[in-house]
C-alpha cells in the first residue's frame, strides 16, 4: 500500500473507532472524550505552527479565547444564532491571527516566543478590564436554549459528542490534506532550513503568516465551539495555561504528526483529571511531564511510534 | 490629600518596587545575558525567597530582627542551591538549546509553584519587619509668610522601606564590583562574550554557568526577603516579578545589567506612579504591549545597542 492510501485508513479508522467509543463508553468518560476532542482540535491548530512550520508560540490562548468571546458575546449581547455566532467566532480568530502573526512574525525565535506570550497576557488582561461584559474569571453562560443548532440541542450528550466529532474530523482531513499540499510541504521545508527555503524562492514570510492565520483560526475554532458544547466562557481560557497546554499536548504526543495532538490531549487529559482527585496542585504533573519530556523524548509518543513505523503520517 | 503630596508618596511606593525590581531583573539579566538562557521559573525563585524568609521567621523565636537576619542570608543560599541543581538537573542535560530552554523552564515554574501549594498551602502569610517606625514627611508650600515647611496628614513612610531601598542599592553596588573588578567577575564576563573561547583558555564553563544561574535566582530571593514585610508571602506571588522582569530586562537592552538598572528604576517609579492614575489592569496592559513592540520594533532594547 502506499503512504496516501496508509494514512487516510489510520484517520479513517480513527474517526470510526472515535464514534464507537460513545456507545461502548460510561456517561462520564464519554463526555470527557468530547472536551478532548475540541481540545484536541486546538492542539491541531498548535502543530500545524509549532510541528509542522517550526514556529513555538506561547500566546495560542489568544486565538482559543478569540474564537470563544467571539460566540460567546455575539449570543448573549446579539442574540445571535450559533450558526452565526460560530461564524463570527471564526472571523474574529482569523482577524486576531492575521494582525498578532503580522506583527510577531518580524522577530524570530525567542524574541517570538516572548512575542506571543505578552500580546496573549494583554489579550487576557483586556478580557478582565472589560469584565463589565465578559463577567471576567466568573465568566458567563451560554444559556441552553440558546444552543441549539438547527434544532439540534447540543447540551445533550449525544448530540454534543458527535458534534464535537464532526469538528475535530474536519480538523484532522484539513491537517492531512494541508501536509501534502504544496502550501504544507513549503511549510516543511521552512521548519528544516528556512535560509534554504528564501534561498530557493519561496515566499517564506508570507507562508509564516499563513501558518499563524490557519493554526490561528483552528484555535479559534475550537474556542467557539467548546463555548457551544459546554456553554460556558470565562477569562481562565484566556489565561497563560490556556496557552501552555497545546504545547504540552503536542509534545507528548508528537510535534508534526496528525494524529500525535489527539493521542497527546487524551494522555494528558487523563493525567490531569486523575491527580485532580488527589492533590489541588495537579498542575505539578503538567509540569514534570513538560521537564520529562524535553530531557528525554523531545518527539513524543507519534514520534517514537514512527520510528517503528516509518510511513506513520 | 493634595497632588503634590500623593505624587510624592507614590513616587516613594514607586522607588521601593524599583528596587526590588532591579535586584530580581538584574538576576533575570545576568543569566540571559552570560547563558543566554531565558528563565521562564525566575518568579518562582523570587516567590521561593519570600517563602522562605516567612518560614524562617516563624522558626526563631525572640525579636523579629534576628529571624530576618537569618533568612536575609539563608533564603537567597538556599534557593540558589535549588536554581544550581535545577541547572545541573535539567538546563545542562539539554545543552541550554534556546526554545527546549524554554519550555523545561515553564516546567520548573509549575514544579515548583505547586509543590509550594502543596506544602505551604494556599493562604497568604505575613513577615514580621525587623524594624517598622512610622516616619511622617515634609512637604513644602509657598503661604502668605512665603515658602514653608508642612508636615499633611498621611504623608508618611516607614524606616523599613528606606531601608529596603538603600539595601537595594548597596547590593547592586557590591554586584557591579564583582562584576568589573574582580576575578570572578572578568571569567564570567570572558564567558558572556565568546564561551568556546573561553572554554579553550581553560575556564571551566559548565561551573561559571551553574554558579551564575545560582546567583541569578538568589538576587530574585534576596528581592523577595527585602519586599516581604511589605508584601506577604503566597505561592502565586512570582507572576507579577516575572512578568516586570521580563519588560525590564527587555526594555533596558537583553544582557546588558546597566540597562536593566535603569529600566528598573524607569518602570518600577512610573508603575507606582502610573498605578495612582489608572487601574493596575490598564496599567498591565499598556506595560505588555509595550515589552511587545519593543521586542518587534527595537529588539535591542531602548537603551541597548546593536551587537555585533
Amino acid at each position: 500500500m502506499n503512504q496516501a492510501i496508509r494514512s487516510s485508513l489510520l484517520h479513517g479508522a480513527v474517526i470510526v473507532i472515535l464514534a464507537a467509543m460513545f456507545f461502548v463508553l460510561p456517561e462520564y468518560h464519554s463526555g470527557n472524550l468530547a472536551r478532548i476532542l475540541v481540545l484536541a482540535l486546538f492542539a491541531m491548530g498548535y502543530n500545524v505552527l509549532f510541528g509542522y512550520t517550526g514556529l513555538l508560540s506561547l500566546g495560542h490562548a489568544l486565538f482559543f479565547a478569540s474564537g470563544m468571546y467571539g460566540l460567546g458575546l455575539s449570543i448573549l449581547f446579539l442574540q445571535a444564532s450559533p450558526l452565526l455566532a460560530l461564524v463570527i467566532g471564526l472571523i474574529s480568530s482569523v482577524i486576531v491571527s492575521a494582525v498578532i502573526g503580522f506583527l510577531a512574525l518580524r522577530t524570530t525565535g525567542v524574541a517570538f516566543m516572548i512575542v506571543t506570550l505578552m500580546f496573549a497576557q494583554a489579550g487576557y488582561l483586556t478580557v478582565l478590564f472589560f469584565g463589565k461584559y465578559t463577567r471576567g474569571d466568573e465568566g458567563f453562560v451560554i444559556q441552553r436554549a440558546q444552543r441549539i443548532f438547527f434544532g439540534i440541542d447540543l447540551s445533550q450528550p449525544l448530540p454534543r459528542y458527535f458534534a464535537a466529532l464532526a469538528l475535530f474530523a474536519m480538523g484532522l482531513c484539513l491537517i492531512a490534506w494541508l501536509v501534502h499540499s504544496r502550501v504544507g510541504k513549503t511549510l516543511i521545508a521552512i521548519r528544516e532550513n528556512e535560509e534554504r527555503a528564501r534561498m530557493i524562492g519561496y515566499d517564506v514570510q508570507f507562508h509564516k503568516l499563513l501558518a499563524v492565520i490557519i493554526s490561528g483560526t483552528l484555535s479559534g475554532a475550537a474556542g467557539a465551539a467548546y463555548a457551544l458544547l459546554f456553554g460556558y466562557a470565562g477569562a481562565s481560557f484566556a489565561a497563560v495555561q490556556y496557552s501552555i497546554l497545546p504545547l504540552l499536548y503536542v509534545l507528548l504526543g508528537g510535534a508534526g504528526t496528525t494524529i500525535g495532538p489527539l493521542i497527546g490531549t487524551v494522555f494528558m487529559f487523563y493525567l490531569i483529571d486523575i491527580s485532580s482527585e488527589y492533590t489541588n496542585a495537579y498542575l505539578l504533573i503538567a509540569g514534570l511531564v513538560l521537564i520529562l519530556l524535553t530531557l528525554f523524548a523531545p518527539q513524543g509518543i507519534a514520534g517514537l511510534l514512527r520510528k517503528k513505523l516509518s510511513w506513520l503520517p | 490629600m493634595e497632588f503634590g503630596p500623593h505624587l510624592f508618596i507614590a513616587s516613594l511606593e514607586g522607588a521601593i518596587t524599583a528596587a526590588v525590581l532591579a535586584l530580581t531583573a538584574v538576576g533575570l539579566s545576568i543569566v540571559f545575558g552570560i547563558m543566554r538562557v531565558v528563565n521562564v521559573a525566575h518568579g518562582e525563585f523570587f516567590m521561593l525567597g519570600a517563602v522562605l524568609a516567612w518560614w524562617i521567621t516563624s522558626l526563631i523565636a525572640g525579636h523579629p530582627a534576628l529571624g530576618f537576619g537569618v533568612a536575609l542570608v539563608a533564603a537567597p543560599i538556599v534557593v540558589g542551591a535549588i536554581a544550581v541543581l535545577c541547572n545541573r538537573l535539567v538546563l545542562n542535560k539539554i545543552n541550554y538549546e534556546p526554545e527546549r530552554t524554554i519550555v523545561a523552564t515553564i516546567g520548573l515554574l509549575y514544579v515548583i509553584q505547586q509543590t509550594t501549594l502543596m506544602t505551604f498551602g494556599p493562604e497568604a502569610r505575613p513577615v514580621e519587619a525587623p524594624f517598622n517606625k512610622r516616619i511622617a514627611l515634609p512637604w513644602f508650600e509657598f503661604g502668605e509668610s512665603g515658602f514653608a515647611l508642612t508636615w499633611p496628614w498621611g504623608l508618611s513612610t516607614t524606616t523599613y522601606k528606606l531601608a529596603v531601598i538603600v539595601a537595594a542599592i548597596l547590593i547592586l553596588l557590591i554586584l557591579w564590583l564583582v562584576l568589573t573588578r574582580t576575578k570572578i567577575g572578568l571569567i564570567m564576563r570572558a564567558t558572556q562574550l565568546d564561551s568556546e573561547m573561553a572554554q579553550a583558555h581553560g575556564i571551566a564553563v559548565n561551573k561559571v554557568y551553574a554558579m551564575v544561574f545560582g546567583l541569578g535566582a538568589a538576587l530574585a530571593a534576596l528581592g523577595a526577603v527585602l519586599v516581604v514585610p511589605i508584601q506577604q508571602a503566597h505561592y502565586l506571588m512570582g507572576g507579577d516579578p516575572l512578568l516586570l522582569s521580563f519588560i525590564v530586562v527587555i526594555i533596558g537592552g537583553l544582557g546588558s545589567v546597566l540597562g536593566t538598572v535603569v529600566a528598573a528604576v524607569l518602570i518600577g517609579m512610573s508603575d507606582g506612579i502610573i498605578s495612582v492614575f489608572f487601574t493596575p489592569t490598564l496599567a498591565k496592559i499598556l506595560a505588555t504591549l509595550l515589552v511587545a513592540f519593543v521586542l518587534i520594533f527595537k529588539p535591542d532594547g531602548l537603551f541597548g545597542r546593536r551587537r555585533e
